[in-house]
């Protein structure tokens, strides 16, 4: 593997949306979801625009389809539980091809899906288009504390190592004929992830000394310029904006 | 004579434990030498290139880079002398990028931000690796690692080069690559290794440890040479490698 490609869910790409800085994009991120929460969820009409402009963002940053759909797809285990809600929600009951179903309870599924699969949707839309360095730096520009965005770097930075680490010892294990059958035999697989706990723990102050042995003091230094001009502040935030004005009428209506 | 580029004098170290690791090592550098330090597993090696950067300490003796001696107010001006590349290149480099692992070192010296891409492209030129700057460490191969790691140090430009096993898990073309570029530099190097070979191509002059101390001190060949020295000390020569 190389390139300068840093992680799975990024779609190569020159578009607008991709040269957008990270932190324009992560405000627009956030101003759109939170437009899409406080929506309430009988303005349906709301809802199909709010998808439109996320559409219109999709083909604006040249993201295949099949892509976004599959990213969008983790949502499905935790909408899961809402396709429940009308078969157990309470007060007026409506017929839906056979079914009686609570109208309160479809509302409130409607809520959840239409809600979840947007913020999804948006959230796909900006790790696709962000690589991971930068979008760690726009949280540090954003104000982000200094410690939560190294935590985040070191988590991308190490689980890797981590994880190769992980692999190394399994395969150790099982080179030593290590296959367990029933559940007293997997005492071993708890051992190696104490082990695992060790390392990992040795390392993290390895790597407190390498940083300690090039003058870290404590925060993390600026280190290169990453202008943000105000037309890209402008181009990112319109579809925030549009999302607000749509909020506001529907909460008004 | 000019000020030696490091003077240590009577440093030792206990471990709370009790076990005593460093015992009065008396070590001079002068500017432009290239010294390899050579001893056995547990000699001290490790904790004596600790205490050269002031993470470990609080014992007797004495340490000075360039002149300045190593104390609590002068912690910073030491860690920017003396440059230390870790054994693992992955403890080394932990930031996202290659370019941000780089800049890291002179940002925190006070590197004004204008002035980091120079020193980032320098200090990448200097190891050969111009280029990777937007990669992430994690998509380098071993010998690729190796080299960004030293360019990490070599951003803080500085007085004194420590290298930590730097030969270690490379293939023969990464490690004579990597003696390429430390025979390319004009800094003072000190080289901790059990690759004699190594020892012997990169530096004109080695030291052994042993125990917590310095055993002896002399010109690599003439060190390696010394069959009496290096049974003593646990040191021994690939089969079919003659240094003479």
């Amino acid at each position: 593997m190389s390139g300068p490609h840093t992680h799975a869910l990024l779609v190569h790409g020159h578009s607008p949306v991709h040269h957008l800085p990270a932190r324009v994009k992560l405000v627009a991120m956030l101003g759109f979801v939170v437009a899409v929460v406080i929506t309430p969820a009988e303005q349906v009409w709301a809802f199909l625009v709010y998808g439109l402009l996320l559409i219109a963002v999709l083909v604006l940053a040249e993201l295949p389809p099949r892509h976004v759909l599959k990213r969008v797809g983790i949502e499905i285990p935790f909408v899961l539980f809402a396709l429940f809600l009308p078969f157990l929600g309470g007060g007026r009951r409506v017929d839906v091809i056979g079914l009686s179903l609570s109208e309160a309870g479809l509302w409130a599924a409607w809520n959840v899906v239409a809600k979840g699969t947007l913020g999804v949707g948006s959230s796909v839309i900006l790790v696709s288009t962000t690589e991971i360095p930068h979008l760690l730096r726009g949280l540090g520009q954003l104000r982000v504390p200094a410690v939560m965005v190294a935590i985040a770097g070191f988590m991308v930075r190490y689980l890797e190592v981590v994880g190769s680490e992980l692999s190394r010892m399994r395969t150790a294990m099982a080179a030593r004929g290590y296959a367990p059958r029933w559940i007293g035999e997997i005492r071993a697989l708890g051992a190696a992830g104490g082990a695992l706990f060790i390392r990992s723990y040795e390392r993290g102050e390895r790597v407190h000394q390498a940083m300690l042995a090039r003058g870290f003091s404590g925060e993390m230094p600026p280190l290169r310029p990453d202008p943000a001009p105000p037309a890209d502040w402008l181009t990112g935030l319109s579809v925030p904006v549009a999302a607000w004005f749509i909020a506001i009428t529907a909460l008004l209506l | 004579m000019s000020t030696p580029a490091l003077r240590v004098s009577g440093l030792s170290f206990t471990y709370p434990d009790g076990t005593k690791v460093l015992d009065s090592i008396e070590l001079t550098i002068e500017r432009g030498e290239r010294v390899a330090l050579l001893g056995p597993n547990g000699a001290g090696k490790t904790t004596f290139l600790l205490h050269l950067i002031g993470i470990l300490g609080g014992g007797p003796g004495r340490i000075e880079v360039q002149g300045v001696a190593l104390e609590p107010t002068s912690l910073r001006e030491i860690r920017r002398r003396v440059g230390l590349v870790f054994q693992d290149p992955d403890d080394q480099l932990f930031m996202p990028t290659v370019y941000e692992d780089v800049a890291f070192g002179p940002a925190n010296f006070g590197v004004p931000a204008d002035d980091l891409e120079e020193r980032v492209r320098q200090a990448l030129a200097a190891v050969g690796m111009v280029g990777a700057e937007e990669r992430a460490p994690h998509h380098l191969s071993g010998g690729e690692r190796r080299r960004v790691a030293l360019a990490t140090v070599l951003a803080c430009q500085p007085d004194l080069l420590v290298l930590d096993e730097p030969s270690s898990n490379l293939d023969p073309a990464g490690r004579r690559e990597l003696a390429e570029v430390l025979a390319g530099l004009d800094t003072t190097i000190l080289l901790v290794t059990h690759d004699l070979p190594y020892a012997l191509q990169v530096c004109d002059r080695s030291v052994v440890m042993n125990r917590g101390r310095i055993v002896a001190d002399g010109p690599t060949r003439q060190l390696l040479g010394d069959e009496a020295t290096m049974r003593a000390n646990r040191l021994e020569l690939p089969i079919g490698f003659n240094p003479s």
